[in-house]
């Protein structure tokens, strides 16, 4: 099995504006790191899950990886082609090998386009395709993600969210791509239609032989679809391992916390014992140290100077953790 | 639960919205009780008119929609019959709302101390200015938001998330309600913020005996923390019943499609059942069933009204075939 996509140390900075009292003041201009340093690999034909909270940098990787924002370091690969700095004309042959599937299916389509337009569009800009081979590869599209024929001169706000979604679907896969980027993909639906939805991604993937990196906060639709986890926290991954060993045997002690946390239809009457206090730290103050220290139940002194390298979890198969409890203790 | 008068009684409630379609009855012959210290939870997905039960219970619908048949009952008065002027005394004091979108529902040009201080004035539950200042100190601090006199003089933006949405129930907790009716109160939050949050309205009903009705789309969240849950779907309800018996053992098909739609986190692979279809159209539907052109369960007799009607001592079911959903 060989690595489709491989981050080494990437990391995306946004500089904010300065108040004009912050610049009289002659304050540093201040910057936010929503990715601070990742390591990840994705193998070909493997679904990655990516949990975490809002704000907690999720997106932004998935978006660098597909490199529709420029890293402001580290590196990464796809299918072993050096991407990191690549200019827009060296991506585009690229492009049609790796896609987006939005969360928001009311405000990632163009409300003036038709479903007609909006398929045809990638197409014709990669493809080259026009006309009527143009519209079989659609209708065969359409028929795919469960429209009909009938639906290709409509326009989005013709269809419920359900039939939006797989309108998104269906532009992310008409290039037959390599590797999908799936940003919280059902957050916005119902459950019902979630349902739908999840079945048909996970057909999809199996047809077409996809790679999948699959963004959710919800860990229960990952664990779903996902053959392995990574845990993202403050702009860092904390955990990253087989689906089975982060679920079950989670090695750090925030992964511990999310899982704790997960309401269930099994034990009704009983919420999950202890909760985690404190609010997710603003990525522009990090905490020094481990960023999950301040609300860490197992926090200690070294948890406070020493940011934790993802080492090896003890007996645990390709299962990696960012935590001083595994490599030394926190004293 | 005693025999005592419950402190919400809604009964035959219908909701009406026109539109370019014609009418739409967003919520359609509801009936629901809720006594004090109780949570009630109110499951369904989107246009099944648990909201607007709601609303309408707080008389929160703006024309053009309306209430249009139905009594609402809140410590034995019918609401619908009350004028304006005694139905806002009420609105606020005894019931409150909390919404999903809490930076929507919070003023982002007034300071969180004087949205608190306003609503505690609002309904004359200080002497003073000073005197609320205090009393929102003492609501934020109950809330769980640190350094809470420091905080009073924030902005709704200068808030995280969570500490926003618990901002928010400080305010309609101000007025020491005896309903809250939290409508997704925690669906733009993350899970381990969710947990307290939830964990704040659960505390509240049991030191002060709030009724709270939990609206929300997370069976999960349900299961945790009410007692009795009642699904809605397409503007009726479908199922009610004690929360733990109607999860092990659903009476409506529709009930039964949810808990099936749920991936689950103890065993990932199970295969997940999508419901087929979708939602009629609330605009045309006829006097029968209105989950029958998705429920595998459906047949002939379906198309006639079908009625909510008891199995057992607490359990109610609007399916002929209750009996045979498994």
């Amino acid at each position: 099995m060989s690595a489709l996509v491989e981050a080494v140390g990437l990391a995306k900075s946004y500089a904010l504006r300065r108040s004009v009292s912050q610049r009289l003041a002659r304050r540093p201009v201040p910057t936010l790191r929503a990715v601070a340093g990742v390591d990840l690999m994705v193998m070909r034909g493997v679904t990655l899950g990516l949990i975490g909270e809002s704000g907690c940098g999720k997106s932004t990787l998935g978006r660098l990886l597909l490199r529709l924002h420029k890293p402001s370091a580290g590196s990464i690969r796809f299918d072993g082609i050096d991407i990191t700095h690549a200019p827009e004309r060296a991506l585009r042959p690229l492009r049609q090998r790796m896609q987006i599937i939005f969360q928001d299916p009311y405000s990632s389509l163009n409300p003036r386009r038709t479903v007609r337009e909006i398929l045809g569009l990638p197409l014709a800009l990669h493809a080259g395709l026009q006309g009527a081979e143009a519209e079989a590869r659609m209708l065969a599209m359409l028929d795919r993600v469960g429209l009909a024929r009938a639906h290709l001169d409509r326009y989005p706000h013709q269809f419920s969210g359900g039939q939006r979604q797989r309108i998104g679907i269906a532009r992310a896969l008409i290039l037959r791509p390599e590797f999908v980027v799936c940003d919280e993909p059902v957050s916005a639906l119902d459950v019902s239609v979630q349902a739908q939805v999840l079945s048909l991604l996970r057909e999809l993937r199996s047809e077409m032989g996809l790679t999948l990196l699959f963004i959710s906060h919800d860990i229960a639709v990952v664990a779903h679809l996902a053959h392995r986890i990574a845990v993202m926290y403050l702009g860092r991954i904390v955990e990253e391992g087989p689906r089975e060993a982060v679920t079950r045997r989670p090695a750090h002690p925030y992964t511990r916390a999310l899982l704790a946390a997960v309401p269930r239809l099994d034990r009704p009457g009983t919420p999950a014992p202890r909760h985690l206090g404190g609010e997710l730290p603003s990525p522009l103050t990090p905490p020094p140290g481990c960023p999950f220290h301040p609300r860490c139940p197992e926090a200690g002194p070294r948890c406070r100077r020493e940011v934790p390298a993802l080492v090896a979890v003890p007996k645990s198969d390709a299962h990696r953790a960012a935590c001083h409890l595994l490599a030394g203790g926190v004293a | 639960m005693t025999m005592a008068e419950p402190l919400l009684a809604v009964r035959g409630l219908r909701t009406v919205f026109p539109t370019r379609r014609g009418l739409l009855a967003a919520c359609d012959g509801v009936d629901l009780q809720l006594a004090a210290g109780e949570a009630l939870g109110v499951v369904g997905e989107s246009g099944s008119g648990k909201s607007v039960t709601f609303l309408s219970v707080l008389g929160l619908i703006r024309p053009p929609g309306r209430i249009d048949a139905g009594e609402i009952l809140f410590e034995g008065r019918n609401l619908i019959r009350l004028p304006a002027a005694a139905l806002r005394t009420l609105r606020g004091r005894a019931m409150a709302l909390a919404m999903q979108d809490s930076l929507s529902a919070l003023n982002p040009a007034l300071t969180i101390g004087t949205q608190i201080v306003e609503t505690i004035l609002a309904h004359g539950l200080a002497r003073s200015r000073a005197a609320a200042r205090d009393r929102a100190v003492e609501l934020l601090h109950c809330v769980g938001i640190p350094s809470p006199d420091r905080r009073l003089n924030d902005y709704p933006h200068q808030f995280s998330g969570g500490m926003r949405q618990r901002a928010m129930i400080a305010i309609a907790l101000a007025a020491e309600p005896k309903l809250l009716v939290a409508d997704e109160p925690t669906t733009a939050l993350d899970v381990t913020i969710r947990a307290q949050v939830l964990d704040l309205i659960d505390r509240l009903r049991r030191e002060r005996g709030l009724a709270v009705a939990l609206i929300t789309h997370d069976l999960g969240v349900v299961a945790e923390r009410c007692d009795r849950v009642m699904v809605m779907y397409a503007g009726q309800v479908v199922e009610e019943g004690p929360t733990a018996e109607v999860i092990a053992r659903p009476r409506h098909p529709y009930t039964r499609g949810l808990l099936a739609s749920l991936p689950s986190l103890e065993d990932p692979d199970r295969p997940i059942d999508a419901i087929p279809g979708q939602v009629p159209d609330l605009t045309h539907v006829d006097a029968g069933c209105r989950f029958r052109n998705r429920c595998p369960l459906a047949v002939e007799l379906c198309m006639q009204p079908v009625e909510l009607r008891a199995l057992g001592a607490n359990r109610l079911s609007r399916c002929i075939r209750a009996e045979a959903v498994a």
